[in-house]
């Protein structure tokens, strides 16, 4: 007969993750005063990404100069995450060309463990040093659940790219 | 007296932990826990009684297939019915879909219109979509108050003879909110419609007799009422089960098979193609028995007094807004809410840090989110396993949100 005491629990997840790491003021500064909200008059590119299961929504719109972003518009709704994360991609993308900017989506998936990598693509002793803000996202990868809400601006906008 | 600490000692789950901290469970809404008596049924079926029903001319075949009945008259019991007015499905919402693809698709037309309200799960919405992509019928819906109860007004409004169907919950998975399910019935029938209920959200937290509901067709499911998941039930009156064409085939639910048309077993079987969540029925027998034990009146009674504890608990954090009735009056225990800008995503991460388990996002209810004008709710929802200290819990881990966030 299965009883209470002769069941064995999964070992429960050390308490060292610590929420502050996540939740840091940057992070909360962009989901407070999202950079980059404008509309565009000349749009180059453009797309929607939504997360259907926890309702996170992106929309991005891109005005090239060449092969330059020239203006970027990010709006949304969704989680601090989600949302702090498109308004700092707005500002890291911004007057790169798009080959830069699959450069940053790259290492910025790397870092996220989005794509698999041995790289040590931040560096401890040199915070900010490759992504600048975009590195306090780092604190998401302890929370597996939240990766794809920090990774939907990136997703959104390498798809409007790429159209 | 009901002895509440020996009924949460039932459920082995509530003594884990969670990121270092003791569960504290209360997404009972989205399923709820099982009690040992539940757990050991299952495996009780298993380990002596297993075989497949209604097939066999064996003798352990009969014992299942005598176990697997006898559920089924334990749940009409339950619900103020006949046994062959009880259908095994696999859960709620294939509940809805035998109606929609056994009696919908055949009795409505693109003239007619299903009535349903802005607050029901996606469950008692999509299939009707699905219908009306078929066969060209029209849908509305009817909105809520302020205060989240279902418009009456806007019912009596929307409801015309084109109506043949409204579908309505009894109970809402977001709101909370109880629906006078018997007054829309009756208006439904005079006006020439019938009525589904969503009582998925009902039966497991009052006693329905589904006669007194007034509804022809009433669905739940066994796994947010302790049972097993993969079986839930659809009730309906006699003759329009009768009338009902099936809306799968297969085995089992045949009389006889021909090579030109198959003959339908009788109803309730006619609706239960292939091999029935038997061992699953059993579970819900079992977990219907722990109920009854303690008794529908008093579990009522109890979640009563859970949610107006929450709710007075809730009142007293700033920042925080309570979507549905403010009072336990006429609601059951899922409670949806927000605090302050922190969005539902975040809490639900911060809260689950705490060993505190809510559900964050729409509810499978997206069309309600939208006329909230909010794109997700966090939700607490209590069952008769959690205490006043769960509540407790669930308080101080959104101070802790309020805290990080630096909300004041």
């Amino acid at each position: 007969m299965l009883t209470p005491s002769s069941v064995r629990w999964p070992t429960p997840r050390s308490y060292s993750v610590s929420l502050e790491e996540m939740y840091r003021e940057v992070i909360l500064d962009h989901y407070r005063n999202p950079r980059n909200r404008d509309p565009l008059d000349k749009i180059d590119a453009t797309a929607e990404g939504n997360n259907p299961l926890c309702g996170d929504e992106v929309t991005i719109e891109v005005s090239l100069n060449g092969d330059t972003v020239d203006a970027i518009s990010v709006r949304g709704q969704g989680c601090s995450i989600s949302q702090a994360s498109a308004s700092m991609m707005s500002k890291a993308v911004l007057g790169k060309t798009e080959k830069e900017v699959a450069e940053i989506t790259d290492t910025f998936k790397k870092m996220m463990g989005v794509i698999d990598t041995d790289e040590n693509v931040v560096d401890d002793d040199r915070p900010g040093a490759t992504l600048g803000d975009l590195e306090a996202l780092q604190g998401v990868r302890k929370f597996p659940v939240r990766i794809k809400c920090a990774d939907l601006a990136w997703t959104t906008l390498e798809e409007a790219l790429n159209r | 007296m009901t002895d509440w600490a020996a009924i949460r000692a039932d459920f082995p789950i509530l003594s884990r932990e969670m990121n270092g901290y003791p569960l504290v469970y209360l997404d009972s809404a989205a399923t709820s826990q099982k009690p040992q008596a539940v757990l050991d049924a299952i495996i009780d079926f298993y380990s002596t009684t297993n075989a497949n029903v209604h097939r066999g001319a064996y003798s352990l075949a009969d014992e299942a297939t005598s176990r697997y009945e006898d559920a089924r008259s334990t749940v009409a019991r339950f619900i103020g019915a006949q046994p062959d007015e009880v259908v095994f499905t696999r859960g709620a919402t294939s509940a809805f879909n035998t109606v929609a693809y056994g009696w919908a698709l055949r009795n409505v037309t693109e003239d007619d219109r299903i009535l349903l309200t802005i607050m029901e799960h996606h469950a008692n919405i999509v299939p009707w979509q699905l219908v009306s992509d078929l066969t060209g019928c029209s849908i509305e819906f009817v909105g809520i108050t302020e205060s989240g109860l279902l418009d009456m007004d806007d019912f009596h409004r929307l409801l015309d003879d084109d109506v043949k169907l409204v579908g309505v919950s009894m109970a809402s998975n977001v709101l909370g909110t109880i629906n006078p399910i018997a007054e829309i019935a009756e208006a439904a029938h005079r006006a020439g419609s019938l009525v589904i209920a969503d009582a998925a959200q009902a039966v497991p937290h009052t006693s329905v007799d589904v006669y007194e509901t007034g509804a022809d067709w009433i669905c739940f499911s066994g796994h947010k009422m302790l049972g097993p998941t993969g079986i839930g039930v659809l009730w309906g009156r006699p003759e329009i089960l009768e009338a009902m064409e099936p809306a799968e085939g297969g085995g089992e639910m045949i009389s006889d098979v021909r090579l030109d048309g198959s003959a339908w077993a009788a109803v309730p079987h006619k609706f239960e193609a292939g091999t029935p969540p038997f061992a699953q029925a059993v579970g819900l027998k079992a977990a219907i028995d722990y109920l009854e034990a303690i008794g529908m009146d008093e579990v009522e009674r109890r979640e009563q007094e859970l949610t107006e504890y929450a709710l007075k608990s809730m009142a007293g954090v700033e920042g925080l807004t309570v979507y549905g009735p403010a009072t336990a009056e006429g609601r059951v225990g899922a409670i949806s809410f927000s605090l302050a800008d922190i969005h539902p995503h975040d809490l639900a991460t911060i809260l689950d840090q705490r060993g505190v388990a809510i559900r964050a996002g729409h509810h499978c209810a997206r069309p309600l989110a939208r006329t909230l004008n909010v794109p997700a709710t966090a939700r607490a929802s209590v069952y008769l396993y959690n205490q006043e200290s769960d509540v407790d819990a669930l308080i101080g881990a959104l101070a802790d949100a309020k805290e990080l966030f630096s909300v004041a």
